[in-house]
């Protein structure tokens, strides 16, 4: 444990208006913990320039899975196995449950939260491309109220939000597919289990009289934020089922990626391990 | 007892918590450890600047100008300095330079950052090339730790004429033990009747290796020093000559503050600065007749042995002795050259060398069958070694071997023939999965090189305690392999007694004997032998005083023991290792018996790839060895189950990763070892031919199941992908992609 | 900079009360100032799983818990599995079939794997090895702790 303990402080919030106050009044200083799955391993390293924590994780305001409207709602606290145990869940979004189960291994799902994984900003992080896929959007709330944000509009650059300092993501709002539609998920990370994604992808579609009507993809650790691979999709988008344009598709996605050689895996690798999981995607797509 | 499946002896001190590791000694007054380290690879330390914001005055401080004997490391070569001193050539990344003590190891922690070196930059030379090509001489005249030739006949006088002349270059990485238990100790340095007792508590496989350290850097004799062996979580290899290293650190501290001091490395400290496997390049010429019959094999051999020497002259001579592989050539000629380079040295690590040779070797004659048009299991048949055959020291094989018998049962078990010929159609279908059967065919030499148990001449013991049980003394270790339990079989069956009325000594450099490292697969085979001795004597001796009269039953025995004990004080029976009067061996020219004897096997996997993302599921499998009779079944398959998962690893993920030589993946989600979920069961199948050397038949198993699976998997993909560049280990995905990208697959 | 905080906490069904730093790793409280030892670090980043335990009846990562989050919880460590003398079934299956051999694994295995049995008393093959995915282990290849488990699964028969 490399931190030097006496130099932190961690306050217990009591109540989410505690919380926001106390966000509010010391901007910038207070960096807001609950599942501790990511932030606990930089501070343990001795790699953490925050000092000052506030804990979140006795807010039942923020927990909780809820249907609302055409929307599920999660509380940002809601842990991945939440995630993974939901009926709801299961019925409409498979998508978030695989990302859920394959986020480190039990011990980190019990104690990672939806929001932390959000919030923590990892363009590795596995549930961000499974919600771009299902067009999230996200609810943050501060003193000054509620606002609403598209997921696709949030992460602005690398470990960069839509998110003032005294804002905390309340909930995560996912609208219910309607009907039929087509859910994918893939994460590569070179072991089955206890991995950090090296190229990840979650798609949803619909597929109207034999013509793709809808489609979003969800890409993980090829950018310096979980992206829309907006440029695929454009390729993609009206085209028949039995004749997609794959090879299109496969070149639109280099402008929808800026993978980076890492310790983890080469931006060579990267890029085109994406690529031929999107024409896994599209022949799954074309079979479903 | 000798082939019961014996419950292990600490088994439950492991179950319930209260087996104490090293971390878990707690000490009243004891100060926490660390150690700063050199941030570059090659330089001049100038100057040690202690930053500001810290209360210095509360600190232990141990630079290179307070050691009180000497600075070098006792090792195979007393080159490497416990710190570098001001004025001092620091060689690589990770070189301890200044050690810190503190009773807040927050503290302590916070202080670590607060060193800063003044180094005056060096040229670094960091891999095999550079070092060979002498870009730096940066170690003795040539760059070279160690170099050994072998010879029998002279491939030179075959090239020419041979029908088949086929070369290859092969390459490994290096690889990290990954014990669970990261390298720990504890030190006391004690002022009692004028005299300094120096007493390390640790995780470490050879206390006697620290003795000789610790004695060395105190300039101490050898009663005031004193090692004791905690539980160990794990070692591999990784534990047998960095103790060496952190428990010198240690002591200093202690010897400086008068205070017990705990010296634990954090997991990136570990991974960063102790041990690996060494990095190894082959370059293989083999010549065949137009039959496939071997005429000759030429190998040069290089490691990658870092900084310093450690353990690399010994890693490389068993890299050189297996370097031919299972097979019989009329000529051989092995050139084995380890390299210094600015890297924090690797060392010790199951395999020890031979890994690395056997890859190059196992891998080549699959390339040859393919290349000579063979199947590859033919072509190692026609050339296996045989009773009466000859390896490349001019070895003879005296005992009846049957490789070919061990590769038939490990093709049948993994239904070799039939999965080739139907991977061949499946395979042909338009599915990005593709899947191959491969194996290899390997030796590892049990027990030390050439002379070394001669040079060693290890002694251990048994001691009948006042309860009438017996105990037995060596300084053997146990890192989870086994030990205590298969020495408990073999004394307690020399003996004719049960399992229970034996057990193992702790141990401490002050109540056991020097048995030798616990290393090189030596520890059933050379010690268990002693062991048997020992016990046989103390058996004998009983009787002879009359304590015992034979038969006799368990509790006969134990009043005989309890009597024996209250009438002598103390009973104790020592048995010292002897050299078979048919071994011989010449340190000089590398002619002779290299081990007493080998353990064989064939090891098969059936691989599937998938050619969408380059990853590698290993589907099954199967392992058939020939390890001479096997003490404790249970354990033996765990030995080898556990190697295996080793050895896919460093086939398949295990990639460390550098900077200027240092580790930069040095995490454990970054460093890559297997999962429950990335394994298949392991299949263990015993051949079991008794060897006169061992107790009760027994020979090595430790290091053999990391031979195997390197080149087993690697083949493997060569059936699934066709003729790809496939020469290195790991062959990450990334890796994969890029060979398959090598032939435009496209 | 932060006042200690009264950590109370059920560890192991007995009431313990400890003055600790809000921010303090529970690994570190358990081994360090209530000397439960059997919790191990293995590597402080939550990737080995040596350090398990349960809390308020779910698998943890014990260094990656900061104290002030287990306050009034329920904490049960690998001391906390046997009954007196008595191993439990988990524990009796882990020596018979050699499911520890180093030890250094066993305790967070043993928690995450009484944890599996407490949620699915009849895992399959590839239950137990996605239950267990969070706790490496270097010496096993893990085959014998799946004998283990499934032994104790079945209530100590199996092979």
């Amino acid at each position: 444990m490399r931190a030097y303990l006496p130099d932190c402080d961690l306050r217990v919030a009591a109540t989410l208006d505690d919380a926001l106050a106390l966000l509010a009044a010391e901007p910038g200083v207070w960096t807001p913990i609950a599942g501790g799955t990511d932030l606990m391993v930089v501070h343990n390293a001795g790699r953490l320039k925050a000092t000052r924590f506030l804990d979140l994780s006795r807010l039942a305001e923020l927990r909780g899975i809820a249907e609302e409207g055409d929307c599920l709602a999660f509380g940002a606290l809601t842990s991945f196995t939440e995630v993974r145990e939901h009926p709801a869940v299961h019925r409409h979004f498979p998508n978030l449950v695989k990302s859920a189960r394959v986020t480190g291994a039990l011990a980190i799902q019990n104690r990672g939260t939806l929001g932390g994984n959000i919030v923590n900003a990892s363009p590795a992080a596995d549930t961000p491309p499974s919600l771009l896929a299902y067009g999230a959007e996200l609810e943050l709330v501060s003193p000054r109220g509620r606002r609403r944000v598209a997921y696709d509009h949030f992460h602005l650059g690398y470990k960069q939000m839509d998110l003032a300092p005294d804002e905390l993501v309340a909930r995560i709002l996912v609208p219910k597919p309607q009907g039929h539609s087509f859910h994918y998920f893939r994460k590569v990370g070179t072991r089955q289990a206890q991995a950090i994604a090296k190229v990840c992808l979650a798609a949803h579609a619909r597929v109207q009289d034999g013509v793709l009507a809808e489609l979003r993809i969800g890409l993980g650790s090829v950018a310096p934020v979980p992206a829309r691979a907006r440029h695929a999709e454009a390729t993609l988008l009206g085209q028949p089922v039995a004749a997609l344009p794959v090879a299109a598709a496969r070149a639109a996605l280099l402008d929808d990626m800026s993978p980076i050689d890492d310790i983890r895996a080469s931006a060579h690798y990267r890029s085109v391990v994406t690529q031929n999981v999107l024409s896994h995607m599209l022949r799954e797509l074309a079979t479903a | 007892m000798i082939g019961a499946s014996s419950h292990r002896k600490e088994g439950r001190a492991k179950v319930t918590g209260a087996a104490l590791y090293t971390d878990d000694k707690f000490m009243p007054g004891a100060l926490h450890g660390v150690t700063i380290r050199s941030q570059v690879p090659r330089g001049i330390l100038k100057a040690i600047r202690f930053g500001e914001g810290i209360p210095w005055d509360e600190f232990t401080i141990v630079t290179a100008a307070d050691i009180p004997g000497k600075n070098l490391v006792a090792s195979v070569v007393h080159d490497q300095p416990f710190l570098v001193g001001i004025g001092e050539e620091i060689t690589h990344m990770e070189q301890p330079v200044v050690l810190l003590a503190h009773a807040d190891r927050h503290l302590a922690e916070k202080a670590r950052r607060a060193v800063s070196l003044e180094v005056e930059e060096l040229p670094a030379i960091l891999d095999i090339q550079s070092s060979l090509e002498l870009q730096q001489v940066i170690y003795g005249p040539n760059n070279l730790l160690k170099e050994i030739r072998i010879q029998k006949g002279d491939p030179a006088t075959v090239w020419a004429t041979a029908a088949h002349v086929i070369e290859g270059e092969y390459r490994t990485g290096a690889q990290e033990q990954m014990y669970l238990e990261t390298n720990a100790m504890v030190a006391q340095v004690e002022e009692k009747e004028g005299q300094t007792w120096v007493t390390v508590w640790g995780s470490l496989q050879c206390p006697y290796y620290v003795h000789n350290a610790l004695k060395q850097l105190f300039d101490l004799p050898g009663d005031r020093v004193r090692v004791v062996a905690m539980e160990m979580g794990g070692a591999f290899g990784g534990k047998e000559d960095y103790p060496s290293v952190n428990g010198g650190h240690a002591a200093l501290l202690a010897w400086k503050s008068g205070l017990p001091v705990k010296l634990i490395y954090d997991r990136e400290e570990d991974l960063a600065c102790t041990t690996k496997r060494h990095p190894s390049r082959t370059l293989l010429k083999t010549a065949f007749d137009a039959d496939g019959q071997l005429l000759a094999i030429e190998v040069d051999f290089a490691i990658d042995g870092g900084a310093y020497a450690t353990m690399s002259p010994v890693v490389l001579s068993r890299g050189a002795l297996h370097a031919a592989g299972v097979y019989c050539a009329p000529h051989v000629k092995v050139h084995a050259r380890a390299v210094a380079t600015n890297t924090p040295p690797p060392g010790a690590f199951r395999g020890f060398g031979a890994p690395q040779s056997l890859f190059a070797i196992e891998r080549h004659m699959d390339i040859c069958a393919r290349k000579l048009g063979l199947d590859p299991v033919e072509l190692r048949r026609k050339n296996f070694l045989r009773m009466g055959g000859t390896m490349a020291t001019g070895q003879v094989i005296r005992e009846d071997l049957d490789l070919g018998g061990i590769m038939d049962r490990a093709l049948a078990e993994i239904g070799y023939h039939d999965k080739r010929a139907a991977y061949a159609i499946t395979n042909q279908e338009d599915d990005p999965i593709k899947r191959g059967v491969g194996f290899s065919v390997f030796m590892h030499g049990c027990g030390f090189t050439g002379s070394g148990e001669s040079y060693l001449a290890s002694v251990a013991g048994v001691e009948g305690l006042a309860d009438g049980t017996v105990s037995i003394l060596a300084a053997s270790t146990e890192m989870g392999q086994g030990k205590n339990t298969v020495f408990s079989q073999i004394v307690a069956e020399a003996l004719k007694v049960p399992f229970d009325l034996v057990d193992v000594a702790q141990v401490d450099t002050d109540h056991v004997p020097n048995s030798g490292p616990t290393v090189a697969s030596r520890s059933t085979m050379m010690v268990g032998r002693i062991l048997e001795d020992a016990a046989i004597g103390f058996k004998q001796a009983l009787v002879q005083q009359g304590f015992l009269k034979e038969p006799y039953t368990a509790e006969e025995f134990r009043a005989g023991v309890q009597r024996a004990v209250e009438t002598l004080g103390s009973v104790k029976c020592y048995g010292q290792y002897h050299k078979p009067a048919n071994i011989t061996w010449n340190d000089a020219t590398y002619q002779g018996d290299a081990y007493p004897t080998y353990s064989w096997a064939c090891y098969a996997a059936d691989v599937a790839v998938d050619l969408d993302i380059f990853e590698v599921k290993v589907e099954d499998f199967v392992t058939v060895q020939e390890v001479g009779r096997v003490v404790n079944p249970r354990l033996a398959a765990g030995q080898i189950e556990g190697g295996v998962a080793q050895g896919i690893g460093w086939g398949l993920w295990e990639e460390v990763t550098t900077k200027q030589g240092r580790m930069i993946n040095n995490q454990m989600t970054n460093y890559i070892i297997p999962t429950s979920a990335d394994l298949p069961r392991i299949r263990v199948t015993f051949l079991e031919n008794a060897h006169p050397a061992g107790p009760g038949g027994a020979k090595g198993i430790g290091e053999l199941p990391m031979d195997g699976p390197g080149p087993a998997l690697v083949n493997a993909l060569e059936a699934a992908l066709g003729p790809l560049r496939l020469d290195e280990v790991p062959m990450t995905p990334e890796r994969l992609l890029a060979r398959w990208e090598e032939v435009s697959h496209g | 900079m932060a006042d200690h905080i009264t950590l109370r906490m059920k560890v192991n069904g007995e009431d313990r009360s400890v003055e600790v730093h809000p921010f303090a790793r529970l690994l570190d409280v358990l081994r360090e100032d209530l000397r439960l030892t059997g919790t191990k670090e293995g590597c402080g980043e939550g990737e080995c799983g040596a350090c398990t335990v349960l809390v308020d009846g779910r698998v943890v990562n014990s260094c990656l818990v900061p104290a002030a989050q287990v306050q009034g919880s329920e904490i049960v460590t690998v001391e906390g599995l046997a009954k007196g003398d008595e191993l439990s079934p988990l524990q009796a299956a882990f020596v018979a079939h050699n499911g520890a051999q180093c030890g250094f694994c066993t305790p967070g295995m043993l928690v995450a794997a009484t944890d599996l049995l407490n949620r699915c008393p009849n895992p399959t093959e590839d239950a137990v090895r996605e239950g267990l995915a969070g706790n490496l282990c270097r010496c096993t290849g893990y085959s014998k702790i799946l004998d283990a488990v499934h032994t104790a699964a079945s209530g100590g028969e199996g092979k």
